[in-house]
């Protein structure tokens, strides 16, 4: 019985404590748009261990630099959509000034976010968008379209616009690849195109050994095979590997890749071209439309301009969406000189 | 009876008793399975696709090769997936920086760091007393917050590794893959040891009997000490393999390889109670699992259904042997009935 | 105060030693930040641990049975997925929550038909329903993702009792908490748990009906999980089919934190109360901290670890301190 009153005790203590901590709003800039305030910006990346992530971290350290602003990036090393809603609430009892997300789940963060932007934080997505009324600014890498169209072109000119064709994507739910593939599959049924044929998308879940697995399958499993769009750098890597160690010949492989760890693939020719953007940049762009969202000086309605340091002056589109430009593609002359895009120091 | 009747098996006998072999069990429930699938897909029942099954399923092999002797003394490792990807890392990136190193030398060092990593777990659980449930949970937890601090913004990918190394997973010997060599050779020699040392033997009393095995005067805490040792042993020596097989290494390699091995470890025979089991049986278990993945990827089942159908299959399998393995008890029983 | 000390005496030194833990970390956290001692806190801190502590009440029961559910987070996942189908398809919250909570109690009387009917071990048997569970949700879901619900749904989510800062959630825990902690610690059926947990077969001997517990027991378990699954829905507002992946270890660790033995017959709801609060109050420091999820794994390893090992030092520096004062007073006789 003790142990229940205790229990109990300690229940109620807590509730006490809910109800009468005073709620001290001191420290910390308030979140109102004064133009005197020097910028600070929060990014909460998918996941804090991936290079990719550390690249747009340098641009926008870049960027920060160049405003004398304060920049932080928090987050976990395993993606989780729990800890991304968790570290949005933390952000914002602490009055920071701008949030910045890229969503592993676009819906699950936007009450979150609302409720930031309504105690005072400003609120944008990049490289991976929210819900539209949950964020004021998108600032995206490419269009959708644009990458979905892009790999997609860059198999048909592969295969010489004829052949069996297989994708191998990441998680089931991994939103931005679903959207790039419905565009592929768009672009792919044209008539042009008529020769080419999708035969599975398999899912790799971003994993080396999945991806891998899957990969072989794939081989095995349909003969015909003659080429694999691979949406996302961990896939391609493994359908490359897949392809060696099987000793197959004649099987294309494009899609999204990674340079620093990809640039092999470019220079020893086992992949032709691959689609991708410069992190470094978009974590640049991604600063520089946080500080003019924060000073006030744009709202985030379609037609505001702002100066994007060396990017020169950025637009706001429709739906608050910034783009930084058109994917670049990279092939063995120019992987090299882009590295330093990838910088993760 | 008579004694001479007794010490000549005659073929029949000896057919009833490698029947009532519970791992000879899994073997004909396994045929089946093949064999069904082959009749559907054929691209199944080739050389090619049975020797990548092997391969795929080697660095699961050798990991619970490695982890059947601390289950069977009653006790558990939970901590291998998260020794299977620091090791992974490490010497993937040790390598990756150091390219002119002999393969070996760094097979060596996944080893030691995997055997420390073991004895970490061994100490917590031999000298500390703490359940090896809760001591491998919490170092799963340290040792994948370490690897993160290691790894961190950084990655290992098949351009940083050379390609000597990476053909430690892709090379061949008279056709069949180093790895699976490895696994193999490993198996059998674990597998005799459990079967025919003292050492070994002791590992059953241990996990069917703990007091019992004390006082008939088993060394239980060197033992267990030396299990998880050895158990981190071969996840040190996995995660070297899976950094030359998938050159791909982030901070989230190998997470949930634990789930998979206690899976692959039930599903042959080996008892979570401790006690009874093979390390034939764990490997059959690993190639199981590893052909449903194979025969479920190979087919034009829709991807979306791929792991719920997977997870019913490992339902089943392991009510099949559970149900074969009482099947053998009960058989085990009325022949020494009969014999009386 | 005698009667204070007397009831301190009572509680175990693990708990106790937890007691201690929670005490210092809330030091820390107001020393470290002025955020830390407010209202606000308390609900951002609280509101996103629910969940963990919800299923945690079930997993006590399970545990201190000797069983074990690894499956909790698939029939989490498989829930909140019949849940977005049925307000996907127009269904009303009422009819989707109801079939949420069924999924969940089948789901929970599947696992229990292989563990007492074929006579599976739980460990095995969970490990397979978790990938065939969340399978299954994958199966029904696929690419699909639903985020429009009722406003009165979302808005208890995320919102808290009027006046106060205390979420809606934290209500739902504890009325679960009080309901649990009865049961378990002021009732026969509770008893016959910590029975069966300490030896199974002693107590069906003893007219205990074993198997019929350990039914009910992984029903209420994947009762619990659908939900913390509709709580989960309702703060995010979204459905996908990997909602509450992974959350099986977290729930796990908080309830051994809690001082339950994984061997059956011992540990206590307060005990798992204060690991809870432990865990999430160490969350929330490291979150105002920015400080990464390595270091917080590390620490909550740590913390798992350490539990053990300073209260099994510490018995045994008083055993051997016992040993030398052979003519001194008895030592004192140790709580479970």
């Amino acid at each position: 019985m003790w142990r229940l009153a205790l229990a109990g005790q300690i229940l109620a203590i807590s509730v006490l404590i809910a109800a009468c901590g005073d709620d001290s709003s001191s420290g910390g800039g308030g979140g109102g748009g004064s133009s005197s305030e020097k910028p600070s910006v929060a990014f909460i990346p998918k996941s804090t261990d991936q290079p990719y992530f550390a690249a747009v971290g340098v641009g926008a350290q870049d960027a920060a630099k160049e405003l004398g602003g304060d920049y932080k990036q928090v987050g976990t090393a395993a993606p989780s959509v729990p800890d991304q809603v968790r570290l949005i609430g933390s952000l914002a009892q602490r009055r920071q000034p701008v949030i910045a997300v890229s969503a592993l789940d676009p819906n699950a963060v936007a009450p979150a976010l609302k409720q930031a932007a309504a105690t005072g934080s400003k609120v944008i997505s990049y490289d991976a968008d929210v819900k539209a009324d949950a964020r004021t600014l998108f600032i995206n890498q490419a269009s959708e379209e644009g990458l979905g169209v892009g790999m997609a072109k860059l198999m048909a000119a592969d295969l010489d616009n004829k052949g069996d064709y297989a994708i191998l994507s990441a998680q089931i739910t991994a939103a931005n690849q679903n959207a790039w593939i419905d565009w592929m599959k768009k672009e792919l049924s044209k008539p042009e195109y008529s020769g080419m044929k999708l035969v599975k998308i398999a899912y790799g879940n971003d994993e080396a050994k999945k991806s891998y697995d899957e990969a072989v399958s794939l081989i095995q499993g349909y003969p015909s095979l003659k080429g694999i769009i691979c949406p996302t750098p961990v896939s391609l890597a493994a359908a490359v590997k897949a392809l060696d160690d099987l000793g197959k010949k004649g099987v294309k492989v494009t899609g999204l890749g990674f340079p620093p760890a990809d640039k092999q693939l470019l220079l020893t020719g086992k992949v032709n071209k691959y689609i991708l953007w410069s992190p470094r940049q978009l974590g640049y762009l991604a600063y520089y439309a946080a500080a003019a969202l924060q000073s006030g000086k744009i709202k985030g309605d379609p037609g505001d301009t702002f100066d994007a340091g060396k990017l020169g002056q950025k637009e706001v589109g429709e739906n608050g969406e910034v783009l930084l430009g058109p994917p670049l593609v990279f092939t063995k002359d120019n992987v090299n000189d882009k590295l330093s895009e990838f910088a993760t120091k | 009876m008579s004694t001479e009747a007794l010490a000549r098996p005659r073929a029949g006998e000896l057919l009833q008793r490698l029947g009532s072999l519970r791992e000879f069990n899994l073997l004909a429930i396994y045929a089946l399975l093949v064999l069904s699938v082959g009749a559907f897909v054929g691209e199944f029942l080739t050389f090619g696709n049975f020797r990548e099954i092997l391969v795929s399923a080697a660095i699961l092999t050798i990991v619970v090769i490695g982890q059947t002797p601390v289950i069977l003394t009653r006790n558990i490792d939970i901590s291998v997936g998260s020794v299977v990807g620091i090791t992974a890392f490490v010497c993937g990136d040790f390598i990756s920086n150091n390219p002119t190193t002999p393969t070996v030398l760094v097979v060596l060092m996944g080893c030691a760091i995997g055997l420390g990593l073991g004895a970490v777990n061994g100490l917590l659980v031999t000298v500390a007393n703490v359940p090896a449930i809760m001591a491998t949970l919490g170092t799963l937890y340290v040792y994948r917050g370490v690897d993160s601090l290691i790894a961190s913004g950084k990655q290992v990918s098949s351009s940083t590794v050379p390609s000597s190394y990476a053909s430690l997973a892709t090379s061949r010997v008279a056709g069949i893959p180093v790895m699976v060599l490895i696994a193999v050779a490993i198996g059998l020699v674990v597998g005799l040891f459990l079967r025919y040392r003292r050492s070994g033997r002791q590992l059953y009393a241990i996990g069917s009997n703990p007091d019992a095995a004390a006082s008939a005067g088993i060394h239980s805490r060197r033992l267990v000490f030396a299990t998880l040792c050895f158990s981190g042993l071969m996840a040190g020596l996995g995660g070297v393999l899976w950094s030359a097989q998938f050159a791909t290494v982030t901070s989230d390699a190998a997470t949930g390889l634990e789930l998979q091995v206690v899976a692959a470890a039930v599903v042959g025979g080996v008892n979570v109670f401790g006690g009874a089991g093979t390390v034939f049986g764990a490997m059959l278990g690993s190639l199981v699992l590893a052909t449903i993945s194979n025969a479920l990827a190979l087919t034009r089942v829709s991807q979306l259904w791929l792991q719920a159908i997977a997870g019913a299959a490992l339902l089943l399998a392991v009510t099949a042997d559970h149900v074969a393995g009482r099947r053998t008890l009960a058989r085990a029983l009325n022949r020494r009935r009969e014999q009386r | 105060m005698k009667r204070v000390t007397r009831e301190l005496a009572r509680v175990s030194g693990w708990e106790l030693f937890l007691i201690a833990l929670v005490v210092g970390a809330i030091i820390a956290g107001s020393a470290t930040s002025e955020f830390f001692l407010t209202e606000t806190n308390f609900r951002v801190g609280v509101s996103d641990f629910m969940e963990i502590a919800i299923m945690a009440l079930a997993m006590t029961l399970i545990i201190v049975a000797r069983e074990i559910d690894l499956s909790v987070a698939s029939v989490f996942g498989l829930a909140s997925v019949v849940l977005g189908l049925l307000v996907d398809g127009g269904a009303p919250m009422g009819v989707a929550l109801a079939a949420a909570l069924l999924t969940g109690a089948v789901a929970g009387a599947f696992n229990g038909a292989l563990i007492v009917k074929v006579g599976l071990p739980s460990i095995v048997v969970t490990i397979g329903t978790l990938a065939m569970l969340r399978g299954l949700g994958f199966g029904l879901f696929g690419t699909k993702s639903v985020s429009e619900f009722p406003v009165w749904f979302t808005d208890i989510g995320i919102g808290a009792v009027p006046g106060t800062q205390v979420p809606w959630s934290f209500v739902v825990f504890g009325v679960l908490f009080a309901i649990f902690a009865v049961v378990l610690h002021r009732t026969y059926f509770g008893r016959q748990i910590y029975a069966i947990g300490l030896n199974a077969q002693t107590a069906r001997f003893t007219g205990i009906k074993v198997d019929q517990i350990r039914m009910a027991l992984f029903v209420v378990s994947g009762l619990l999980a659908a939900v913390a699954a509709i709580v989960y829905t309702a703060r995010v507002s979204s459905v996908r089919a990997d909602n509450g992946t992974g959350l099986e270890l977290q729930v796990i660790a908080a309830v051994l934190l809690g001082g339950v033995s994984i061997f059956g017959g011992r540990g206590s709801l307060l005990g798992v109360l204060l690991a809870l609060i432990l865990v999430a109050v160490l969350r929330n420091v490291f979150s105002l901290q920015d400080i990464g999820s390595e270091v917080q794994d590390i620490v909550i390893g740590s913390l798992m670890i350490s539990a053990v090992v300073l209260p099994e030092t510490l018995a045994r520096v008083r055993r051997r301190l016992s040993r030398h004062e052979l003519a001194g007073p008895e030592p004192s006789v140790e709580t479970p």
